[in-house]
């Protein structure tokens, strides 16, 4: 606040600070606070042995590993092909450039659930692609992992693309040019001034697409079938172990997965500290 | 690439390596994303045109359908309310442990939302805590609509309080100084100085909790139970109809819910281009 503002505003700025920071707080208090601690109460109710014992019974182990892993392979496969997908969009002109860009927000509005049909009917066992993936490779997408992994592709695409994109919009090309000059290849540049650049943000792109991911259900019950110890993730293990009222499981599996999201976002902050944030 | 490509690298001259780069993208885009959305519109016409013709007019339909829209207009009246506030708090307050409190807000956007319906559930289910009080109230929280609109509520609550964050962070806060000092009262200096900026961030703020609300599916199956016709929400009218098989009626439904929600972000979309090119 300036030195020179009257008195008067001073008085009045103070008065309604409370009531409102009250309120927020008190929403975000009801809200999410706590819900959250009451899982977290709930599920070491029984102790920790029993809270370990749950996590670590071979189903519940199984669906974590394989949330675990599949979210991890994702997000890898995401790095890469976003960061591809940021430089064509900002550095290339090429014809429908403008379609391709309004193209990747498109999972932004599309329901998962509904992610989760379109990816059963385009690779589904008795589908014309999914027939030709079983037939001629042996390769089975739906009701098997890989049909995970291109379901949390899907979903998480445009994280980290529109993480990068607005880093490399603001990117000096000056440097880019004067490296070029000197003599260095398209590779080295890219490798010496552009990716330093871009690593942070497709770093924190990436985990944010990991924390997502770990979370999903809707698309990933619909594409995975929910075998367990071969296609059962947590989230869908928890969505079990609450229909058939085993609490202690749910409560277990449910800590687990609000623990993994909770370290990713202190993380995620933590490493874009200081800069803006740009998720959507 | 030497100097000379690099520069023409704005369109005209372009080196076969990016010509790849290029062709790539596209081709992952379009198996990625394009050819599951193209997919279900085959599915729907699966049965032929009039099949889907009737799927469409199925009232259930259009019953979970008007839940969702409901559901969804109820949650945007309160993130406008009580989120705002929020974004407002967080910007323009100095208080304690106000790091963590912006690390909160984030919580709803990472948890798996069938966490989000069983945290509500162990809240006010038969053996919840807070299962007398609604009791007392007379109001049925689980497996019932209010349920439901909580556990959207939930899931939503980051959108608006994002868009909003830095927006209010770039007001200037000498017009507002300036407002009061000409004597503006607070309402004046609000709707004159503070509103019109944040219009166009508010707009799309809606427009991405309204997405968000009407294509949550997890969190509301958990805490809703779906009860058909009295519970069932367009995602979850979806879900039956794929346990029963009624493929048509499913994709039908789907193709609905996802035009619409890609409808309102291209429209918010549409509004923030318009107001940056301006």
């Amino acid at each position: 606040m300036e030195a020179t503002a009257p008195a008067r505003l001073l008085k009045r700025e103070r008065r309604p600070h409370l009531g409102l920071r009250t309120t927020s707080l008190a929403y975000i208090l009801v809200l999410v606070i706590i819900p959250v601690a009451i899982i977290f109460q709930d599920g070491f109710r029984e102790g920790a042995a029993e809270f370990w014992h749950q996590v670590t019974l071979p189903v519940a182990a199984h669906s974590i590993g394989l949330t675990l892993w599949t979210s991890a392979l994702m997000t890898l496969l995401n790095g890469v092909m976003g960061l591809a997908t940021t430089f064509v969009l900002v550095r290339y002109e090429f014809f429908g450039k403008k379609l391709l860009n309004s193209i990747i927000d498109l999972p932004l509005a599309i329901p998962t659930l509904v992610t989760g049909v379109m990816l059963v009917i385009l690779y589904g066992p008795q589908q014309a692609l999914g027939q030709f993936l079983q037939e001629r490779f042996g390769f089975q997408v739906i009701f098997a992992p890989p049909g995970i992994i291109i379901a949390l592709l899907f979903i998480t695409f445009p994280f980290v693309v529109r993480t990068i994109q607005p880093v490399l919009l603001e990117l000096d090309r000056q440097q880019e040019l004067a490296a070029a000059t000197l003599g260095a290849s398209g590779f080295t540049i890219f490798r010496r001034i552009i990716f330093p650049a871009l690593a942070l943000p497709t770093l924190s792109g990436s985990l944010l697409a990991f924390a997502r991911a770990v979370g999903e259900f809707g698309a990933i019950v619909i594409v995975a079938g929910n075998i367990p110890l071969r296609s059962q993730t947590a989230a869908v293990y928890v969505f079990g172990a609450v229909e058939s009222e085993n609490r202690l499981a749910a409560s277990a599996i449910s800590i687990v997965l609000i623990t993994i999201s909770l370290a990713i976002i202190l993380v995620t902050n933590y490493a874009l500290q200081g800069r803006n944030d740009v998720r959507t | 690439m030497s100097a000379h490509n690099l520069v023409a690298a704005g369109g005209r001259k372009r080196g076969w390596g990016a010509t790849l780069l290029i062709l790539s993208v596209v081709a992952y885009v379009v198996l990625l994303l394009v050819a599951p959305i193209a997919s279900i519109v085959r599915g729907a016409l699966q049965d032929g045109f009039p099949a889907l013709l009737t799927a469409l007019q199925k009232p259930t339909l259009w019953e979970s359908f008007g839940l969702s829209v409901k559901i969804a207009f109820a949650v945007i009246v309160i993130q406008l309310l009580l989120g705002s506030a929020t974004a407002w708090v967080i910007v323009r307050h100095n208080f304690r442990g106000k790091g963590l409190f912006n690390g909160v807000i984030d919580i709803p956007f990472a948890i798996s939302p069938v966490v989000v319906g069983y945290m509500l559930l162990l809240a006010f289910g038969r053996s919840g805590f807070l299962y007398p009080a609604v009791k007392a109230l007379d109001i049925q929280v689980a497996f019932a609509v209010p349920g439901i609109f909580l556990a959207t509520l939930f899931v939503s609550l980051p959108f608006m309080i994002r868009e909003l964050i830095p927006v209010i962070e770039n007001l200037d806060r000498v017009q507002e100084l300036a407002a009061t000092t000409m004597g503006a009262g607070r309402w004046t200096t609000f709707w004159r100085i503070i509103f019109p900026p944040l219009r166009t961030a508010l707009v799309y703020g809606v427009a991405l909790t309204m997405a968000r609300a009407m294509g949550e599916f997890g969190a509301v199956l958990v805490i809703g139970g779906g009860v058909q016709g009295r519970t069932a929400t367009t995602t979850m009218y979806i879900f039956h109809a794929l346990e029963e098989r009624q493929y048509v009626e499913a994709y039908a439904a789907a193709i609905i819910l996802a035009f619409v929600s890609v409808l309102i972000v291209s429209f918010a979309d549409w509004i923030r281009h318009r107001s940056t090119a301006q």
